[in-house]
């Protein structure tokens, strides 16, 4: 609000008195407030020199170009300790990154079931989501990502005596194992049968829409669209007379060779994120689609539609409106609780720069980044959420 | 066409439209519903009236099975009404309702709330069902809101578009739960003027209201319900002038005093 | 869906079905009323019994109550609840000096009874704020002794439950009056008031609260003047606060959205000023609304205050941490964490379901025109 002086004189002149005035008022609480802030900042920063100069710690981001000297257990992209500080943290960055982006999914596509269970006929299965939720919700997060690395860890046997979930994964104090496929040259026929198949899809859930607002009649396009997207890559598959080697995991030694394997560290970090999330996710669901008033329900039954119809034309997407903006809470949330990696060992962004922070004493520029780089984060979440907001948001007077 | 046949078969027949024998309902330990006998034939309006709690909603809300009943046997134009799904949905199919709290889809434009039930139940192709949507827009005298979302509409905007829905699907019988009560008073009119209009183009009518000024221009028969049972049944010149029973009486008493 | 058919004489012919054609058909209804609930019944019945089963065994019929180290237990092949029982008092109270282990116990009884209190007792708002004021205040003092002939404890020993309830009111309690600022400064019309109440808020709810605890125990003493030093646990203190209070601003910003214009309206027509107006007519409507969300907030904040494990203060997490180092117990760790497990689990599940009939009992109260 911009301040008119010569009014405020003139009102001065009239007999008012100026400093009564809201305008007046209005600059001086904004001028009063960022002097304080720039007043505090400035003695925190005098301080920080003079007490920095004194422990002789350097300042500036030099230290980025420095030789790391740490080992990283778990790197997505080569790294020694011979590599840079600036590359470190790159790799951290990199393993917060994949825990979260691979968490978000599992999270959505577990919250979703468990919500959905959460709302069943079956009592004894609201039962078992609704313990599940509570135990998950009311407990701290760092207390089950410990308990989960303890399993992991501790309670899980040497690779020797390696517990088999399921054929050929194994989970041992060393880490989970689980084989994949040695790439052969069928695999990309089937790669390009498999695009095919999603291209005709696409086409034929166009036609069957366009046949059905010409004639009425409807077509099975979900089952369809199955049968398209798998068929064809099974046919390729079986053509190549099946070729499918496993690059199994197999006891060699003292560990496992072959297949990928996951440190228990980043396991546990992952399952415990899921596990926890999911709990508050399932909350959002079940609350989403309860939201729907009931009267849309029977509004749409008493037109003749059927229990499935219901669902996905009326009730689910006002549902997905009210679910969307928590979820993408709970999305951020999970990213800025993978930074308690830090507290089971797992080389996460946080990780990694407390390690340099405590080596190269820097904690100003180091923080400076660390809060930098989540709040870039956070603000694309928030910025993309705002956007779908305005898209979404039902038309009102 | 298919409704001539169907009215002539059923006169020959002489069978009602809607028949209810010895319906009873519980919620839990509370009976709601204590042996109700009705019988309305086509073409023939009712008005079901009474105190608030007693059953009018939950006896129309169980013809078309939002709510069942536990004992007893419900008709509608000769099916009986169990839990079978198919004589469910056929059912729903001939029945219309119309909700006190209009219950508008408001994720649809008024133009997809009319054609969803055609496209989907009765598939329908788009073009036909826009045109039936918009001709029964016009009935009820709103067609230029055929592009707007329920949000943007007033309340007796709302229900009248509540009532065209319904009538997209061209049923035998049309259930009314307290359409006005929602409403401010000056859009009360404009909804009524739409359900005589269907009066008197001859559907056959089951209304739970209030209005009586409405019941006394419409109705062929006045129903008095009080604590889930049915206490009177007259046509409405002996009904507002003659009440037999004395709990019609003061109901009657309490209700035109304004 | 199933017609059950009463008789004309309802009540005695239920009476005469019986305990067991009764629960029959429940089962029948809410277990198995399709193929694909009933496949769903079997399968988690099956799964219950085979993890249950073991984990009772473990719990209960195996385990050990009183040993002294974990031979015994290791002999019975059960849970150690002995442990626990060893050191119960060091789980509970970390370090604090054992002939003023009566101390922190008070604490912990003052702030079950505050916590009882205002979910039973009917409290106005002032009552309520004394009571937990005066119990803060009167904790803290407990804590640091030094008067009426309790030595004084420094705040490094200060360890288990009563730290993470200290850290929990503490921290909320602090953060509330910066959080009503930030609230209010959000929604003012002054740009550079509300940019810097914009920036606050996003800032600390968009950093995870680990940085900020790391932020705050070695940042701060670089901004404090040479000399000048501050025991680490109000260094997380300030840590906690600063970021509850972001949290706390957004919970009490939604209260302020949904009060009506007609109330800001009112109360100018008054000749009410701004200070004036907001403190006797828009804030106590706010805080009221956004009761609910404030509850559910330092819900969250107490389980965050585990992380201070992770700066190196020892909570009750941190404790049974080091406890479990013993090397008497070595492989005790599953009972110490049930432990902390079932403490977290009561106090966060007693305060949520307050919570929830706290959001009932509002939404009901709520005054205005007549809805339809």
């Amino acid at each position: 609000m911009a301040v008119d002086v010569r009014g405020s004189l003139r009102g001065a002149a009239l007999g008012g008195t100026w400093w009564r005035d809201p305008r007046v008022r209005s600059l001086g609480y904004q001028i009063g407030s960022v002097a304080i802030v720039t007043a505090l900042v400035a003695y925190f920063a005098h301080n920080a020199s003079v007490n920095m100069a004194r422990q002789g710690i350097a300042s500036g981001f030099g230290f980025l170009d420095r030789e790391a000297g740490f080992e990283i257990s778990t790197a997505l992209i080569p790294y020694s300790p011979a590599d840079t500080y600036g590359r470190a943290l790159l790799v951290g960055l990199l393993n917060t990154l994949v825990v979260a982006a691979v968490g978000c999914v599992l999270t959505t596509i577990f919250g979703v079931l468990l919500g959905i269970a959460r709302l069943s006929s079956n009592w004894l299965l609201r039962q078992v989501t609704l313990w599940y939720v509570e135990i998950f919700r009311n407990t701290p997060l760092l207390l089950q990502l410990v308990v989960w690395w303890d399993l992991l860890r501790i309670s899980a046997p040497g690779p020797r005596d390696a517990w088999q979930i399921l054929p050929n994964i194994f989970v041992s104090n060393r880490g989970l194992a689980y084989p994949v496929p040695v790439w052969h040259e069928a695999h990309i026929w089937m790669l390009v049968a498999m695009l095919i198949g999603i291209c005709l899809t696409i086409l034929v859930a166009r036609w069957a829409r366009q046949r059905q607002e010409r004639t009425g009649e409807q077509f099975h396009t979900i089952l369809a669209g199955i049968g398209l997207v798998v068929l064809p890559p099974l046919a390729v598959f079986l053509a190549a007379g099946a070729p499918l080697d496993l690059d199994k995991p197999a006891l060699a030694g003292f560990n496992f060779q072959g297949g990928v394997i996951i440190s228990p560290e980043f396991a546990a970090l992952l399952f415990g994120l899921v596990a926890n999330t999911s709990a508050f996710v399932a909350e959002i669901v079940r609350s989403g689609i309860q939201a729907v008033s009931w009267g849309q329900t029977e509004a749409a039954g008493a037109l003749g539609l059927r229990q499935g119809q219901v669902l996905r034309l009326v009730v689910l997407p006002q549902a997905i409106r009210v679910i969307i903006p928590p979820m993408t809470s709970e999305y951020l949330s999970l990213t800025k609780n993978s930074s308690l990696a830090v507290g089971i060992g797992f080389a996460d962004f946080v990780s990694v720069a407390n390690t340099e922070m405590n080596q190269t004493g820097q904690a100003i520029e180091v923080i400076t980044i660390l809060m930098a780089v989540y709040l870039t984060i956070s603000l694309a979440i928030s910025a993309a959420m705002n956007v779908y907001n305005k898209y979404m948001a039902l038309v009102e007077r | 066409m298919a409704t001539q046949q169907a009215a002539t078969a059923a006169q020959v027949a002489g069978r009602p439209m809607i028949e209810l024998r010895n319906v009873n309902k519980w919620y839990g330990d509370f009976h709601v519903l204590k042996d109700i006998n009705l019988e309305v034939r086509k073409g023939e309006k009712v008005v079901v009236c009474g105190p608030s709690g007693s059953g009018k909603s939950t006896m129309i809300r169980c013809i078309n099975r939002l709510e069942e009943h536990q004992k007893g046997q419900i008709f509608v134009d000769g099916i009986e009404l169990t839990g079978d799904v198919k004589h469910v949905e056929a059912i729903r199919r001939e029945v219309g309702m119309v909700f006190q709290q209009f219950n508008l889809f408001p994720h649809l434009t008024v133009l997809q709330n009319l054609t969803l039930a055609p496209i989907w139940v009765r598939k329908m192709p788009k073009k036909e069902a826009e045109e039936l949507a918009m001709q029964l827009l016009e009935r009820v005298k709103i067609p230029e809101q055929a592009n707007k979302y329920p949000g943007q509409l007033s309340g007796g905007q709302q229900q009248r578009v509540a009532i065209a829905r319904s009538l997209c699907m061209k049923p035998e019988v049309m259930l009314f739960d307290e359409p006005t009560s929602a409403l401010d008073p000056e859009m009360i009119k404009e909804v009524l003027d739409v359900m005589v209009g269907l009066a008197l183009e001859g559907m056959t009518m089951i209304c739970v209201t209030h209005e009586m000024g409405f019941a006394r221009t419409v109705a062929d028969s006045m129903i008095f319900m009080d604590r889930g049972q049915v206490v009177e049944v007259a046509p409405p010149k002996e009904f507002f002038a003659n009440p037999k029973s004395d709990r019609t009486k003061l109901f009657l008493s309490q209700i035109l005093s304004h | 869906m199933t017609d059950i058919t009463h008789d004309a004489s309802a009540g005695l012919f239920e009476a005469r079905r019986g305990v067991v054609a009764r629960s029959w058909d429940w089962a029948r209804t809410n277990l198995f009323n399709s193929v694909l609930n009933s496949l769903l019944t079997l399968m988690i019945v099956y799964l219950i019994v085979r993890l249950a089963v073991p984990l009772i065994n473990w719990a209960i019929v195996d385990s050990t109550f009183v040993a002294q180290n974990d031979a015994a237990c290791k002999a019975a092949g059960g849970a150690c609840w002995a442990f626990i029982g060893n050191w119960g008092r060091f789980l509970l109270f970390g370090r604090f000096p054992d002939p003023e282990r009566w101390r922190p116990a008070l604490v912990i009884v003052i702030f079950a009874a505050m916590m009882l209190m205002s979910s039973r007792v009917r409290l106005s708002g002032k009552t309520l704020f004394i009571m937990w004021g005066g119990g803060v205040a009167g904790s803290v003092a407990l804590m640091f002794g030094g008067f009426l002939g309790m030595p004084y404890v420094e705040t490094e020993l200060w360890n288990g439950v009563p730290l993470n309830l200290l850290l929990t009111v503490g921290g909320c309690g602090f953060a509330f009056p910066v959080a009503i600022f930030a609230a209010l400064g959000r929604r003012s019309r002054m740009p550079a008031i509300r940019w810097l109440s914009v920036a606050y808020i996003e800032l600390f709810r968009g950093v995870p609260l680990i940085t900020v605890l790391f932020m705050a125990t070695v940042m701060v003493p670089l901004f404090l003047p040479t000399g000048v030093t501050i025991a680490k646990l109000w260094r997380a203190e300030v840590a906690f606060t600063l970021f509850f209070g972001s949290y706390l601003a957004e919970a009490i910003r939604g209260g302020l959205q949904v009060i009506p214009r007609g109330q800001y309206e009112a109360a100018d027509a008054l000749g009410i000023g701004y200070w004036r107006k907001t403190r006797l007519v828009i804030l106590p409507q706010a805080l009221a609304i956004s009761i609910p969300s404030l509850v559910n907030t330092s819900i969250s904040a107490f389980k965050d205050t585990v992380l201070i494990t992770i700066v190196g203060i020892f909570d009750l997490l941190g404790d049974v941490n080091s406890a479990m180092n013993a090397p008497e117990w070595r492989s005790a760790y599953w009972e110490g964490y049930t432990f902390v497990a079932a403490i977290f689990f009561a106090v966060c599940f007693f305060m949520s379901r307050y919570s929830q009939s706290l959001e009932r009992s509002l939404s009901r109260a709520r005054p205005g025109p007549r809805r339809k």
